[in-house]
């Protein structure tokens, strides 16, 4: 088994290869405006420190979000397009799940919070790292604050927001490695992962820009 | 011919998912996927729902083009992709499934200028550009008078829209009149039955001293409106075929004049027309008389053709594998507001790390000598 992991549902561009045992190389960078730009380059450089070609890979994970639109769907795009090529399954996680298993907490209950922007968090609550108890969702955090009273929490939505997530800690961003090393334990306990589709969690905002409209004669 | 350039394009500029592929200036697959009925609620393209179409379209939309090409993937020698202009969320789409699908393939990418491509494809209907060409590109999200010396390097601009374009003209008055969205094939064809000398509407630009080749149909869409409202407020009739066709007499004489009075200021023998308006029977008509007139050959696409796909993107993609242009690095970026005289984006000469040396092999040869 060669997984290769990817996600830009956050601010992290992370890509990771995981033999079905360990990760074999990976790559983090932060920067929320250029997933466009970093992902395939990352790719390129993990599959050389690895020595490996793109050929090798035997199944993609992609973090299918909840996460900001226009970044979620370059990984998504990526994973399918690359599936397409290959010849090989693309397999969908939680963005979330996979910042839950690097926190590596066995008692939870605990929250995952990442920046969903507008002033409001994406979310779920675990009983473990493996484990999520609540479907993923988008909130302002003061009105989630009663139901997240009291638990720890990991992830950049909760660093933002202390006074809803007083006990917030690393990791900040999922990283594609813990993803993958996720991806592969449900995949060797002959689990189904989800569909590579984006988790959107909002409907689309139908503000027509100004200038931009198009006449499409049929 | 076998050893012309078999490349695939894909197109999201807007919100037509468009994979094309074109093998030299022959076209072998136009697939094309349009979230246009779901813009059509709000009156123009949301680009969130663009961009999520785009998303979901893609690989089938592939998966169709190769099928209908009757060729396999690893026989492409080269992915080309707009990378701009357009929505910025929308181009990423089409940006990201490109360079994946290249570099997995192997294959040599080309970010091209999706103004450039709406040239191009004339390539398609009517066999080699000539050099040079004036084009004259009107949708709804274009209205420029552009000089082509050389498609892959050298395209100038001669004149574009101050205000509004064209296509956006006929969309706002279709909702005046309440013909829904998109404007300019309901326009057209209400048109067809109408007078088009029945209202004077108003020529933008059209004075001595107003610039030669730009173009205004923000004064005319007030006009138009206003011009409406005014017997709608008296409570008569709206002669609808009348309007309709009075505008459109109003946008399209004055791009047929423009054009070709570019062509004959520069010495330029053949004028293309492209772009979503360029479907409008009645511009082909008198963009053909003027030409005629004037000693111009004109050359417009089928509408298919005209509107945005991926064939236009594979068309330039194949003729930059055939002048053996630079390919685009593996961070290529969409950018929303590519210049035209940008009409593709080459990598900043250190390669790529993977081996295409095959491809590079084939377009040594001057493929359309
Ligand atoms: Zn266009």
């Amino acid at each position: 088994m060669l997984l290769l992991a990817l996600d830009t549902a956050t601010p992290a561009v992370t890509v990771a290869l995981h033999d079905g045992t360990d990760v074999i190389a990976s790559s983090s960078q932060v920067d929320a405006r250029r997933h466009g730009e970093l992902l395939l380059p990352a790719v390129d450089r993990v599959l050389a420190e690895a020595g490996l070609k793109l050929e090798a890979v035997t199944g993609v994970v992609v973090g299918i979000g909840p996460g900001p639109y226009t970044g979620l769907r370059v990984g998504l795009m990526t994973a399918d397009t690359f599936g397409l090529a290959l010849g090989v399954p693309v397999h969908g996680l939680c963005t979330l799940d996979g910042l839950a298993y690097a926190a590596d907490i066995a008692e939870g209950p605990f929250v995952v919070a990442t920046d969903a922007r507008r002033k409001e968090v994406y979310w779920a609550t675990y009983a473990d790292s493996r484990t999520r108890l609540t479907d993923p969702a988008v909130d302002r955090p003061a009105d989630i604050a009663e139901r997240v009273a009291g638990l720890p929490a990991v992830g950049a939505g909760a660093l933002l927001y202390p006074d809803t997530f007083p006990s917030a800690h690393e990791p900040e961003h999922v990283s594609a490695a813990a993803l993958a090393a996720l991806a592969a334990e449900r995949l060797a306990a002959g689990e189904e992962l989800p569909a590579p589709r984006p988790l959107y969690l909002r409907r689309p905002d139908a503000q027509v820009p100004k200038n931009y409209k198009v006449v499409t004669p049929k | 011919m076998a050893d012309e350039p078999l490349v695939l394009g894909i197109e999201t500029s807007c919100d037509e998912t468009g994979v094309g592929i074109v093998r030299g200036t022959t076209l072998l697959a136009d697939a094309i996927a349009s979230s246009v009925d779901e813009h059509a609620r709000f009156g123009g393209v949301v680009p969130e729902v663009a961009s999520r179409a785009h998303l979901e379209a893609m690989v089938p939309t592939i998966d169709r083009a190769l099928k209908e090409a009757g060729v396999s993937a690893r026989d492409l020698d080269g992915i080309a992709v707009t990378a701009g202009p357009g929505l910025a969320g929308a181009l990423l789409v089409g940006v990201s499934a490109a360079k994946s699908y290249a570099y997995a393939l192997g294959k040599p990418l080309y970010g091209v200028n999706h103004l450039a491509s709406h040239i191009c494809v004339d390539q398609l209907e009517h066999g080699p550009l000539p050099e040079p060409t004036m084009a004259l590109l009107v949708s709804g999200g274009h209205s420029s008078l552009l000089l082509s010396a050389d498609i892959t390097s050298d395209v100038r601009p001669m004149g574009a829209t101050i205000d509004d374009a064209a296509g956006e003209a006929f969309d706002k008055i279709a909702r005046v009149l309440n013909l829904g969205f998109p404007g300019g094939p309901v326009i057209d064809r209400y048109a067809r039955e109408g007078d088009p000398a029945a209202i004077s509407f108003p020529r933008g630009l059209t004075g001595p001293r107003d610039p030669a080749y730009d173009f205004s149909f923000s004064g005319l869409k007030t006009a138009v409106a206003r011009w409406i409202e005014a017997r709608r407020a008296a409570g008569e009739e709206v002669p609808v075929r009348d309007v309709a066709a009075s505008f459109q007499e109003a946008v399209v004489d004055v791009l047929t004049r423009k054009a070709v009075r570019a062509c004959k200021d520069q010495g330029v023998d053949h004028l293309m027309i492209g772009g979503g308006v360029a479907a409008n029977s009645r511009l082909r008509a008198l963009a053909q008389e003027r030409c005629e007139a004037a000693g111009i050959r004109l050359r417009v696409p089928r509408p298919k053709l005209c509107t945005d796909n991926g064939a236009m993107v594979a068309a330039l993609g194949a003729e930059m594998v055939a002048r053996n242009r630079a390919a685009s690095d593996w961070d290529l970026s969409a950018d929303s507001s590519l210049p035209v005289t940008d009409p593709h984006v080459p990598g900043r000469g250190h390669g790529h790390s993977h081996d295409h040396d095959h491809v590079h092999e084939v377009s040594k040869e001057n493929l359309y000598s």
